[in-house]
C-alpha cells in the first residue's frame, strides 16, 4: 500500500530462524535426555539423568511456544496452512509433551505410580521428538494447497519420508542428549552416554545420507539448487563441514573430551538445518507461497519487531544466568537410598 | 448422527482451555503470594515466613508444571483447529500472543527453577528476586492473554480488508474497551480464588492442631487481605457488568435473560429460559432492580433479545445460569468475610469449629466461579469469534473432518482425565500426608550438583532420612 514501507521480512526470517536453532537445540539436548533416560539401568542414574535437565526443561520448552507464535505474528498464512496439514504429529506432539512435562513433577511425588511415571518421561520423549521428525518431513515434502487454505486430508502427512525424518530425529536429539550428559555426569553414567552416542550417531549419519539422497530424487527444484553450476562449487562446503563435523564427533564420543561430543552434535544439526534452508529457500510454504506471500502486514512485524530485538537479548541474558546457577557435573548422592 | 467438525473443535477447545484455566487461577496467586512471604521473611527475618513460603513453593511447584503443559497446548489449538481464525486475526492478536511468550513465559521459566531448586545457591536476595519475577511474569501473561481475549469481545484500532483485520492503532488495541474491565476483574478473581485456598488449608491444619502457628498466620494474613479483594471483586464485576452494557448488549441481555426492550426493567432472580418461545417460564422477579443494577438509574432502558435476528443471538440458559452460579459465589465469598471480622472481633477466630469446617468447604469455589464467569463470557460472545464481525462458524479449520477431530478430543480427554486427577491428588496427599509446615523445610540442593532428585519436596527417602 504505502510505498515507503520498511522491508521487515529478511528480520523476521532471521528471528524465527534463531527461535528454531534455539528450540531445536535446547529442547533437542533435553528430549534426547528424555529418550537416553529410558535406557537407563538403575533408579540412582535415572534420577541423575533427570536432575541434569530439571531445572532448564521449562524454559527450554518455551521456545517451543515462541516458535510457533512466531511463525503466526510474522508468517500467519503459513502458520494457518502448515499447522492444520500436521493435525495429528502436533497432536501426538502435544500429548506426549504433557506426560513427559508432568514426569519430572510426578515422578518423585507419586511414589507408587513412579514406574509409570518414568515410562511416561521416557516414551513421552521419544514419542514427541517423533512426531516432531515427521512435521518436518511433511513440511520439507510440501502440502496441497488451495487458496490461502490446506486443501489436503489431515492423514497426508504419513509418507515414507516422514517415517524416515521422525525415526532421524529421535537419533539426532539422541545424540545431543547424550552430548549433554558426557558433559553433565561423569564415571559410569559418562561411559554409558558415549555408548548411547556412539549408536544415536549412526542412525544420525545414516540419516543425513538417505535425507541427502532423497530429496534431490524427489524433488527436481531441489536438485536443481544444489547440482547446477556454480551452486555446485558455492555450496560444496556445506557436505565437507558435515563429514568433518561427524568426524570430530565420532572422535571425541570414544575419547575423553567432555565438551566436543555436545559441540559438534550441535554443529551437525546446524549444518543440517542450513542444508535444509538452502534446499527450501524461499518458500515458507513449500513449493506454494513465499515468506514475501506468507507475511503478516508491515505494521503488525514492525510493532512486533521494536519489542523482540530489545527483549532477545535480555532473555538469553537471564537464561543464560540460570544455567549459570545449575553449572557444573551433576553428583551421584551420598545421602540418597 | 454427522459429525460436526465445528461443535467438536468447540467443545475441544472449551475443555483444553477450562483445564487450563484452572491453573493459572491458582499458580497467579500462588507466585504473588509467595513473593508477598519471601519478602516478608527478607525484611522482618521472622522464619515463620520463610517457613510458610517453604511449604507453599512445593505445591506451586506441582501447579505450575500443570499450567505449563496444558498452556503449550493452548496456542497450537488456533492453528490446527482454528486456521481460518488465524489467518483473519493474525495481524493484530499475534504480537499480543507473541508479547506474552517473550515477557512472561520465558521470564517465569528462567526465574522458576531458581525459585524451586535454588534457595541455598544464591544470595537470599537473589532469591526474593526470583520469586517476585515469577509473580510479576504470571501477571504479565494474564495482562497480554487477556487484552487478546478482550480484544476479541470488544475490538477496536482495525481495519477490515477482504475479511482480514490490519493494525491501524496499537494502542487501541492492546487497551481495547474492555480489557481493563477484564483484567482488574480476572485477576482479583484468581486472587480471591488462591486466597480462599490457602484459608481452607491453613482451617484444616488449625482444626487438626498441626503447624497452628503457621496455619494461624494464614488466616489471619489472608482474611485481611480478603476484607479488601471481595469486596473490590465484586465492585469491579459491577462495573464490568456496565461495560458489557454499553458493548455487547446482546451478551447482557442473554445474562439477564430480557426479550423485550424497556425501561424500570424487573431483575430475574431465577428463570427458565425458554429460547424458542422467546420468553421466561417460572421466573422470579424483583420489580425495576434490574435497570437499577444494570445502569444504576432506575429509568434505565436495557435491550432485550428480540432486537437481534435470531441468528445473532447468543445461547440463553448458559450464561444465564452460570452468571447466577459466579454472583452466588461472590455473595456466599462475601458472607464469608463478614464473619471473619466478627470472629477477629470476638478473638475466636481461629478455635471456631464449625467456621473453619466451612472455610474448608468453600476452599475450591472460587474455581467455581472463576469457570462459571468465564463460561458467561465466552458463550455470551456467540455466535461469534471476534464479536460482530467474524462468526465462530467461519473461524475453523476448512481441512478438518468429523472423525480427526474427534480422535483429537477424545486424545485430549484421557490424557487430561489422567494428568489432572493425579496432579490434585498429589497435591492434597501433600498438604494432608506431607510434614507438617514448620518441619517441611525446602530441600534444597546444594549446588550445581544436584543431590537427591531435584526437586521441592522431600521425596520418601529423605523422610526417612529425616524423621528421627
Ligand atoms: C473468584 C472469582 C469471581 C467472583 C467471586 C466473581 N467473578 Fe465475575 N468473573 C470472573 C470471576 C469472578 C472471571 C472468571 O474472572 C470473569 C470471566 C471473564 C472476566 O472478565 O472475568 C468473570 C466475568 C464476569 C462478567 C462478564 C463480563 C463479560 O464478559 O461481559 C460479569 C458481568 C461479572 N463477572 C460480574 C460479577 C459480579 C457482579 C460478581 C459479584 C458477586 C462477580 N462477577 C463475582
Ligand atoms: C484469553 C484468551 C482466550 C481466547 C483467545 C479464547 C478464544 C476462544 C475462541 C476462538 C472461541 C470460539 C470457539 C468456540 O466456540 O469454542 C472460544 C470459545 C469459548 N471459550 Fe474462549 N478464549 C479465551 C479464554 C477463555 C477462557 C479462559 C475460558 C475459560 C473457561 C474460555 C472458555 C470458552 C468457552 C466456554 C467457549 C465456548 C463458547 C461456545 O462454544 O458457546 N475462553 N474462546
Ligand atoms: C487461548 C488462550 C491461552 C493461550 C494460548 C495460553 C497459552 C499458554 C502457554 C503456551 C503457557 C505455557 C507457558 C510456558 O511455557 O511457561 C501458558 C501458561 C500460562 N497461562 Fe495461559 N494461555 C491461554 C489462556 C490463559 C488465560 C486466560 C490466562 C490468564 C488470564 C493464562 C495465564 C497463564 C499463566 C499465568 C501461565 C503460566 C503457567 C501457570 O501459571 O500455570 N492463560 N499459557
Amino acid at each position: 500500500m504505502e510505498p515507503l514501507v520498511l522491508d521487515f521480512v529478511p528480520l523476521w526470517t532471521l528471528i524465527l530462524g534463531i527461535g528454531v536453532c534455539f528450540y531445536v537445540i535446547l529442547d533437542g539436548f533435553d528430549l534426547g535426555v528424555g529418550i537416553l533416560f529410558g535406557f537407563q539401568p538403575d533408579t540412582a542414574s535415572r534420577n541423575l539423568v533427570m536432575n541434569s535437565i530439571a531445572p532448564i526443561w521449562d524454559g527450554n520448552e518455551t521456545w517451543l511456544v515462541l516458535g510457533g507464535l512466531a511463525l503466526l505474528a510474522a508468517f500467519p498464512l503459513a502458520f494457518a496452512i502448515i499447522i492444520p496439514a500436521v493435525y495429528f504429529p502436533i497432536l501426538v506432539m502435544l500429548l506426549a509433551l504433557i506426560f513427559r512435562g508432568v514426569s519430572f513433577e510426578f515422578r518423585y511425588r507419586d511414589a507408587e505410580h513412579k514406574t509409570f511415571w518414568d515410562h511416561g518421561f521416557s516414551w513421552g520423549s521419544t514419542v514427541a521428538t517423533f512426531a516432531q521428525g515427521m512435521v518436518l518431513g511433511a513440511f520439507i515434502q510440501g502440502f496441497e494447497v488451495d487458496g490461502r487454505h490446506f486443501a489436503g486430508s489431515s492423514w497426508d502427512f504419513i509418507t515414507p519420508f516422514s517415517v524416515v525424518t521422525g525415526v532421524a530425529l529421535v537419533f539426532g536429539y539422541g545424540l545431543l542428549g547424550a552430548g549433554w550428559l558426557v558433559l553433565k555426569t561423569e564415571g559410569e553414567l559418562q561411559v554409558r552416554a558415549r555408548r548411547h552416542g556412539r549408536w544415536c550417531f549412526l542412525g544420525v549419519f545414516a540419516a543425513i545420507a538417505i535425507v541427502s539422497v532423497w530429496t534431490p530424487l524427489a524433488n527436481a527444484g531441489i536438485a536443481a539448487r544444489w547440482f547446477s553450476w556454480p551452486n555446485l562449487l558455492f555450496l560444496s562446503p556445506v557436505p565437507l563441514v558435515t563429514a568433518l563435523l561427524g568426524w570430530l564427533e565420532w572422535r571425541s564420543l570414544n575419547n575423553s573430551s567432555e565438551v566436543a561430543p555436545f559441540s559438534a552434535a550441535i554443529g551437525l544439526f546446524l549444518i543440517s538445518y542450513l542444508g535444509i534452508a538452502i534446499s527450501l529457500w524461499p518458500m515458507i510454504v513449500p513449493h506454494v507461497y513465499t515468506l514475501w506471500d506468507a507475511a503478516s502486514a508491515p505494521s503488525t512485524q514492525a510493532f512486533l519487531a521494536v519489542g523482540t530485538l530489545f527483549l532477545l537479548p535480555v532473555i538469553l541474558m537471564y537464561t543464560g544466568w540460570s544455567y549459570w546457577v545449575f553449572r557444573g557435573k551433576v553428583k551421584a548422592d551420598i545421602g540418597y537410598h | 448422527m454427522d459429525l460436526d467438525p465445528l461443535l467438536l473443535s468447540r467443545l475441544q477447545f472449551v475443555w483444553v482451555i477450562g483445564w487450563h484455566i484452572l491453573l493459572p487461577a491458582f499458580t497467579v496467586g500462588l507466585a504473588s503470594y509467595i513473593a508477598l512471604l519471601e519478602g516478608l521473611h527478607f525484611f522482618t527475618g521472622q522464619e515463620i515466613y520463610f517457613r510458610i513460603s517453604g511449604f507453599w513453593i512445593k505445591i506451586f511447584s506441582v501447579a505450575f508444571g500443570m499450567g505449563v503443559v496444558s498452556g503449550i497446548v493452548m496456542p497450537f489449538q488456533f492453528g490446527t483447529n482454528w486456521s481460518r481464525y488465524s489467518d483473519a486475526t493474525a495481524n493484530v492478536l499475534s504480537p499480543l500472543f507473541a508479547y506474552e511468550g517473550l515477557t512472561a513465559f520465558f521470564l517465569e521459566a528462567a526465574f522458576l527453577g531458581v525459585l524451586l531448586f535454588g534457595r541455598n545457591l544464591v544470595p537470599r536476595w537473589a532469591h526474593f528476586v526470583a520469586a517476585l519475577m515469577v509473580a510479576f511474569g504470571t501477571l504479565l501473561s494474564s495482562f497480554w492473554i487477556l487484552s487478546a481475549n478482550s480484544w476479541m469481545q470488544t475490538p477496536v484500532g482495525y481495519e477490515l480488508v477482504d475479511g482480514r483485520f490490519y493494525p491501524k492503532d496499537w494502542f487501541a488495541i492492546v487497551f481495547n474497551p474492555s480489557f481493563p474491565y477484564r483484567l482488574g476483574h480476572t485477576v482479583v478473581g484468581f486472587y480471591v480464588t488462591t486466597a480462599f485456598v490457602v484459608v481452607g488449608v491453613a482451617a484444616w491444619l488449625v482444626r487438626r492442631g498441626r503447624s497452628v502457628a503457621e496455619g494461624s498466620r494464614m488466616l489471619s494474613m489472608t482474611f485481611w487481605l480478603l476484607t479488601i479483594l471481595v469486596p473490590l471483586q465484586i465492585l469491579l464485576g459491577d462495573e464490568h457488568g456496565l461495560n458489557t452494557l454499553e458493548h455487547q448488549p446482546a451478551k447482557l441481555a442473554a445474562i439477564e435473560a430480557h426479550w423485550d426492550t424497556g425501561r424500570r426493567v424487573p431483575l430475574v432472580l431465577f428463570a427458565l429460559p425458554d429460547e424458542r418461545n422467546e420468553a421466561n417460564r417460572y421466573a422470579v422477579e424483583v420489580p425495576l432492580l434490574g435497570s437499577l443494577v444494570l445502569t444504576h438509574d432506575i429509568n434505565g432502558e436495557i435491550r432485550g433479545l428480540k432486537e437481534w435476528p435470531r441468528d445473532q443471538r447468543p445461547p440463553v440458559a448458559i450464561p444465564f445460569f452460570a452468571f447466577r452460579i459466579m454472583v452466588g459465589i461472590g455473595l456466599l465469598m462475601l458472607a464469608m468475610v463478614a464473619a471473619s471480622w466478627w470472629l477477629r472481633w470476638k478473638g475466636r477466630l481461629f478455635d471456631t469449629a464449625w467456621y473453619l469446617q466451612t472455610c474448608q468447604w468453600v476452599a475450591p469455589l472460587g474455581f467455581v466461579a472463576v469457570l462459571a464467569g468465564w463460561t458467561t463470557t465466552e458463550v455470551g460472545r456467540q455466535p461469534w469469534t471476534v464479536y460482530g464481525l467474524l462468526r465462530t462458524a467461519d473461524s475453523v479449520s476448512p481441512s478438518l473432518t468429523g472423525s480427526d477431530v474427534l480422535i483429537s478430543l477424545v486424545g485430549y480427554m484421557v490424557a487430561y482425565l489422567v494428568i489432572f486427577p493425579a496432579g490434585l491428588i498429589i497435591m492434597a496427599r501433600f498438604v494432608r500426608k506431607g510434614r507438617e509446615v514448620a518441619e517441611s523445610e525446602p530441600e534444597e540442593i546444594e549446588s550445581g550438583r544436584p543431590g537427591g532428585p531435584v526437586r521441592a519436596l522431600p521425596g520418601p527417602a529423605q523422610r526417612h532420612g529425616k524423621a528421627g
